[in-house]
């Protein structure tokens, strides 16, 4: 269960960041943020002749004592970004991975709509729901 | 002016249409240019306006305000109804009519629900729009009127003054609301009144409808909503009401009307409009549905779509259907959300019944519906395949349209929810069978069967395929005929053998073996020249199997027939003992406590599927149970056989296949030891797998299920606890010994009947189900015994660096 989940453009601006509510917002937009930089380093050290070959999930970004931050970018380098508790241990990597594969999903369904023009902000109430579910409840 | 009070009818009419005056939007004071236009509407003379308007004050102020409006809206009630205007009458007048208004054509989409709120009422109510029903009327009194022309059709999309209420029909609610009178009725009330056209009255909320305001550029769609409110009459209104299909209909006309925005507009309209009255008397009153569609309205929206795409099953791109419903003007938020709810199967694209449900949507939305959450089971693309893309439409709308389509759909609709969602559990269970089936069929696949297979459950009426090893080699024939008693396995080795995929020794028992294997066994028979020698065989096995519940021995295996025998392709008899050997001398080894070389041993299925010629079973990867040097090979070799096990071999659990002809009943002890052998085997050192592998071998018995669990427990201890085990287990294994001793050989007599391997084969059905469920039993125990070893291992060590200090 995530406690923070985001989606980033290309060109780096959030399309849609939701976290649990309770921890403060604002720190994990700020996690978010600085995981960008992580994932451009991921991106870009495989190199021009591996770029197809790149696997789409990052896997963990960094660790936090806090939580930790899992990436994944599409093709379209478009990034994910999942934010989880460090306290979470029963969260595996197939989990997350996962997690990732129904984001991508349900961002591709809100990319087919054609009244959604790429590089709004996603406002899609089917993508808010795979984003509820993978959320932690908020009490 | 003086307090006025309302009715709360006339409370929601003059709001209605004080907000239709607001041209402004302020809310609160009409423009004097569309109030004087409305009160000249009222068909009174400029006189009476005049001093009606001078009564409410509001040629004092100069302007209507909200409360001038009201006062001077009763007063053109007054006076339409003849009575003298009289401010004092405000309020005396009881039952005092809505004031009627007349306009010009307006947009043909005004509507106008005439609607009272008293039943007594009978005054005016305001004429109806073209065809537009609406009219909720009370029940007393049709009064209805009709508006006009339903057919009308109004030409002048230009009109100016109340287009907005134009805007979609009201709400379905109402029609809901006020059951629909005899259509017929309905139409026979429409004289035709010149140029109506209120909006409709929608039941919808009396609040100012936001969504529907984009419809025309003019006065707010609110009114509307007011006017429905209005419509909240009592039910009893004998308004025929026009079923929502009705006026959604006509509100697609509207909807037509704006979404086109262009003159054909008005044919579209007038299409439906006419079609409205007729739709009027067929649609049924009973329908709740507020979602569903009507004919006339699927005409319709056919009717689009074929403008965007010609092919009626073709699709309409995204794009175009973006350019389309963006002219309806409804925020883009929104448009996309009604594209997910309606774009059933996220391609893209909108067949016919995307399609209109999607514009079904839309004139909901515009008649101030709110947007479902999920798509209506009424507006779900039919799916007539569900492998098809949802909702490909029939070919014909236009025929049968006629509730047929709208009916199949809401029938398929709620069930193709439940279709969708049992549609992967079916595939899933689909592909469970398949993967038995191939399973079953596949016997010479491999060893990855066997391990596949352990866990099936036996119970299981699914029986896979017992592999027959049709290359059985000649070894482990012989030993197969060594160890049995008599089954008559006699030529078993051949057609047997070929199936059952452990190569299991069990292919003397073949034919018993092979049970699971009956279709399957046919299908192994394929495999190999032995097809014909295995179908007599397979069917002995079947009958086998019938009997496997009531098998001599007392197998108290339960009757289902056992997964038919896995093949190990790898381990041919020879090699089998091979491997046992390896395994054994692994184990040997590494011994590692609480490591269980999983896919060497297999713990040593317990006698009865030994006896019952489990050979066949669990194919033997396993021959696992190979360390048992001591024990015959050909013994060995049958264990694996029970396959489950031989995976683990380590066990060592020779099964007896061959034993297991023999309704040794001595078994069970050994058997258990066998089990318990094979367990530990897995833990234990070689030792213990010898003698496990004897006690299997012996076993053949009976299975006792529950002392090769206990034994098993046991074993499944800590090392330490192993030990005292591995005490047991000689004695054990020296048990079994003699009992395999005991054990006759398996009397080569091939002259044995086809009873005897009958028999046999259902002994070893028996042996294998018990065996199989044992081996599950004991995994799971191991498992957790490991895992507690691990945490014993864990405390140790915490506890060790004290003691070191």
């Amino acid at each position: 269960m995530a406690v923070c989940i985001a989606v980033i453009a290309k060109e780096n601006y959030p399309l849609y960041i939701r976290s649990v509510p309770t921890q403060g917002e604002l720190k994990f937009h700020y996690t978010v943020h600085t995981s960008l930089d992580v994932v451009e380093e991921k991106i870009s050290g495989v190199g021009k002749a591996l770029a197809d070959q790149r696997e789409l999930y990052l896997g963990l970004l960094y660790p936090t004592e806090d939580y930790k931050v899992y990436g994944y970018v599409t093709n379209s380098k478009v990034k994910f970004v999942i934010v989880v508790d460090s306290s979470n241990t029963s969260l595996r990597d197939n989990e997350i991975r996962s997690m990732f594969r129904k984001l991508h999903n349900s961002f591709t369904d809100v990319m087919c709509n054609p009244f959604y023009n790429p590089g709004d902000p996603i406002q899609s109430k089917a993508f808010d729901s795979i984003v509820s579910t993978m959320m932690v409840q908020a009490f | 002016m003086e307090s006025l009070t309302l009715s709360d009818v006339e409370q929601k009419y003059y709001s209605e249409l004080f907000l239709f005056c607001d041209v402004d939007n302020t809310k609160k004071v009409a423009s004097n240019g569309k109030v004087l236009d409305l009160f000249r509407a009222a068909q009174l003379s400029n006189e009476v306006v005049h001093q009606i308007t001078e009564l409410c004050g509001a040629t004092r102020l100069g302007h209507f305000g909200r409360s001038q409006f009201y006062i001077a809206l009763k007063l053109i009630a007054l006076a339409q109804s003849g009575l003298p205007l009289r401010v004092e009458s405000l309020n005396n007048v009881r039952d005092l009519p809505l004031p009627r208004f007349v306009m010009g054509k307006n947009e043909q989409e005004m509507r106008h629900a005439v609607m009272f709120a008293d039943t007594e009422n009978q005054g005016p109510y305001l004429p109806r729009p073209p065809g537009r029903v609406q009219a909720k009327k009370v029940s007393a009194h049709e009064m209805i009127q009709p508006c006009v022309p339903t057919v009308d059709p109004q030409p002048d999309t230009t009109s100016p003054v109340v287009s907005p209420h134009q805007s979609p029909p009201t709400s379905p609610h109402a029609w809901r609301k006020h059951k629909r009178q005899a259509s017929g009725g309905n139409v026979d009330r429409q004289p035709s009144v010149p140029g109506v056209v209120w909006p409709p009255f929608r039941e919808a909320q009396p609040g100012p409808v936001t969504g529907d305001g984009l419809w025309s550029a003019h006065s707010p769609p609110p009114v509307q909503e007011s006017w429905v409110s209005f419509t909240d009459t009592p039910p009893s209104c004998t308004l025929p009401m026009h079923p929502p299909s009705a006026q959604l209909q006509q509100e697609n006309s509207n909807g037509g009307l704006l979404l086109l925005t262009q003159p054909e507009s008005t044919t579209v309209r007038t299409v439906p409009s006419s079609m409205t009255t007729n739709e009027i008397q067929r649609q049924t009153s009973g329908y709740d549905d507020p979602w569903k569609i009507t004919d006339e309205q699927r005409q319709y929206y056919i009717n689009q779509f074929k403008t965007i795409q010609a092919d009626l099953t073709g699709f309409i791109p995204g794009s175009a259907a973006k350019e389309f419903f963006t002219k309806s003007k409804l925020p883009i938020l929104e448009l996309s959300h009604i594209w997910e709810l309606s774009d059933f199967d996220k391609d893209g694209a909108l067949t016919l019944d995307e399609f209109c449900a999607a514009f079904h949507l839309v004139v909901a939305r515009k008649n101030g519906y709110d947007l479902p959450e999920k798509l209506p089971e009424s507006l779900m693309p039919k799916l007539i395949d569900l492998d098809d893309s949802a909702g490909v439409p029939e070919p014909d709308p236009e025929v049968g349209f006629s509730a047929s389509p709208v009916e199949v759909t809401p029938n398929k609709s709620p069930s193709m929810p439940s279709l969708n969602q049992n549609w992967p559990e079916l595939n899933q269970s689909n592909e469970q069978w398949e993967t038995f089936s191939e399973r079953s069929s596949s016997s010479q696949t491999l060893t990855q069967f066997d391990s596949n297979i352990a866990p099936a459950d036996p119970d299981t009426a699914i029986v896979h395929p017992v592999p027959i090893r049709m290359t059985p080699s000649k070894i482990h024939m012989q030993e197969m005929e060594l160890k049995r008693t008599g089954s008559d396995h006699t030529h078993p080795t051949s057609p047997l053998m070929a199936k059952p995929p452990e190569l299991s020794e069990e292919t003397k028992l073949a034919a018993a073996i092979k049970f699971p294997g009956t279709t399957v066994g046919d299908g192994y028979s394929s495999s190999d020249s032995f097809t014909s020698d295995q179908e007599p065989i397979s069917s002995a096995v079947n009958r086998q199997r019938s009997h496997s519940g009531t098998s001599p021995e007392g197998l108290k295996v339960v009757a289902p027939p056992p997964p038919p025998p896995r093949i190990i392709t790898s381990h041919s008899r020879s090699s089998s003992l091979d491997m046992n050997r390896n395994f054994a001398a692994v184990p040997a080894g590494p011994q590692q406590p609480g490591v269980v070389a999983f896919p060497p041993a297999v713990p040593p299925r317990p006698l009865p599927t030994q006896t019952s010629v489990p050979h066949g079973h669990r194919s033997v990867e396993g021959d696992g149970l190979p360390s048992h040097p001591s024990t015959s090979p050909q013994q060995m070799p049958e264990q694996p056989n029970f396959a489950d096990f031989s995976q683990f071999q380590v066990f060592a659990v020779d099964q007896p296949a061959d034993d297991g002809e023999k309704p040794s009943d001595s078994g069970q002890a050994e058997r258990s030891a066998e089990t318990t052998g094979t367990m530990r085997t897995a833990k234990n050192e070689v030792q213990a797998e010898e003698r496990n592998a004897n006690s299997v071998n012996s076993a053949k018995v009976s299975t006792p299920l529950a002392p090769p669990p206990k034994p098993v427990r046991r074993r499944l201890k800590s090392e330490d606890e192993l030990r005292p085990d591995v005490e047991d287990l000689p004695q054990k294994s020296t048990v079994i010994a003699t009992v395999l001793a005991t054990q006759p050989s398996i009397p080569r007599s091939i002259g044995k009947d086809k009873k005897a391997i009958q028999a046999s084969i259902r002994r070893n059905k028996e042996t294998n189900t018990v065996l199989a469920r044992l081996n599950s039993e004991l995994q799971q125990q191991l498992k957790d015994l490991l895992e507690e070893r691990i945490s014993l291992e864990v405390q140790l060590e915490q506890l060790r660096p004290f003691s070191h200090l």
